[in-house]
């Protein structure tokens, strides 16, 4: 089964992800407030990422959120990619704005 | 005849990313009937007690989402009445010759200010639900395979100029307005929910930036008890649920939203009241809007105003 370790470069936070979850269920199941569940299906565009370094294999995603130069530039989606290496990401759009909204929230509660 | 003009809801065209996985989600898991294929590529379906030839169409696209929504209306005559109708409004409106949708007669095309396109028809070839119109038995086996509803019910559109869209349904088409979110000026509708029928609501909308966007189609199952074997269908299939089994409180249906293989939301829904042209609009207020929407547990969530396609 794979394993391997996903770095979120934003948080700085990395876990492991084993078997054959996509990178949003993988970083869903850390069990993170922020991390939105969206439609899980390439089509709403909620979960945009960039990986960073490291390979992965995906599937049809929509062009409405993800162009082909995107794809190019591994701007994915993260509920259609599924890592084949260890991996580095940065999260985009809707995702980076929660995951920032909830460091906030940690900070001032801290 | 007392039902007259706009019908009901007739079919939808939605996108989808990989055709040969939904056309097996939607006929395995939602337990859809497959009717046809076209030279188009596109794959047809009807739900089993559905007597016209399909309701609900899927075509393998770069993007997710809605193509277009059909009304059917009371035949030909009516359709060419909302033709001339819709363009004195000053709307243009576009004829799809019969055929180009398998079993479909003419379509009168046109496109509301929320950006979607609209269709009307009056005819479609029936295929009958597998029972007899003469001393018939009360289902098929087809009404037990998977989630298996009864008919495509409605959808809930998402689109900036929702106000144009209402007053096209309302006074040109006949649609009623049957319930309504108001936001905090007291005047602004964040929601409308309208209806053709006696149903509670045959089409609704939601104010939102982007125009032509999609929250739900939606296929009516009999009961409660239904909607939970749904929940226990899609458990078993993996499906993604976006909240339920639950109730709106907004027209009192029960309700799962959940995901297709490519993200476009659908709900299976059951119940929500009968209502008539004469009664008064219900009106909700932002402060119970999440009552409003999701009865139970009364709040929005997070993915509610957010995740379209
Ligand atoms: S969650 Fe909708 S595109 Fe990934
Ligand atoms: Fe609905």
């Amino acid at each position: 089964m794979s394993n391997y370790l996903i770095t979120i470069e934003d948080s700085g936070e990395s876990y492991r992800q084993r078997g054959e979850r996509n990178l949003l269920e993988g970083m869903a199941a850390l069990g993170r407030k922020g991390i939105p569940s969206g439609c899980c299906g390439g089509g709403c565009g909620v979960c945009k990422v960039e990986i960073v370094s490291g390979s992965y294999r995906k599937r049809a995603m929509s062009r409405a959120h993800v162009s082909a130069e995107d794809e190019a530039q591994h701007r994915v989606l993260a509920c259609r990619i599924w890592p084949t290496s260890d991996l580095t990401l940065k999260v985009l759009g809707k995702m980076g704005k929660n995951l920032c909204r909830e460091r906030g929230g940690e900070a001032s509660r801290s | 005849m007392a039902l007259t003009g706009v019908l009901r809801p007739g079919h939808v065209q939605m996108r989808v990313l990989d055709l040969e996985e939904s056309v097996k989600f939607y006929r395995d898991v939602v337990g859809l009937v497959e009717t046809g294929r076209d030279k188009q590529g596109r794959v047809y379906f009807k739900t089993w007690d559905e007597r016209d030839h399909n309701s609900f169409i899927i075509r393998q696209a770069a993007t997710a989402g809605l193509d277009f929504y059909a009304f059917k209306v009371a035949d030909k005559a009516t359709l060419d009445k909302f033709d001339a109708d819709l363009r004195a409004y000053g709307l243009k409106t576009e004829r799809i010759a019969a055929g180009d949708l398998l079993e479909t007669g003419e379509r009168v095309r046109f496109q509301i200010p929320t950006g979607h396109l609209i269709e009307l028809y009056a005819e479609k070839t029936d295929v009958g639900n597998g029972l007899s119109y003469l001393n018939p038995e009360a289902w098929t086996g087809l009404a037990e395979k998977g989630i298996a509803p009864i008919r495509m019910d409605h959808i809930l559109l998402y689109g900036p100029d929702i106000d144009g869209a209402r007053k096209i349904f309302e006074d040109v088409l006949g649609f009623y307005l049957v319930e309504h979110v108001v936001l905090e000026d007291d005047k602004t509708d964040l929601a409308i929910w309208l209806s053709c029928s006696t149903k509670a609501h045959d089409l609704a909308f939601v104010r939102h930036p982007e125009p032509g966007k999609v929250h739900h189609v939606a296929f009516q199952l009999e009961s409660w008890e239904r909607v939970l074997r749904a929940a226990d269908i899609m458990a078993m299939n993996k499906v993604n649920i976006d909240i339920g089994p639950t109730r709106h409180g907004i027209t009192r249906g029960t309700t799962i939203y959940a995901f297709d293989p490519s993200g476009n939301r659908f709900e299976t829904y059951c119940g929500g009241y009968a209502s008539y042209p004469d009664w008064q609009p219900i009106k909700w207020t932002m402060d119970e809007v999440g009552r409003g929407i999701f009865y139970h547990n009364r709040k929005l969530n997070d993915t509610f105003l957010t995740v379209v396609t």
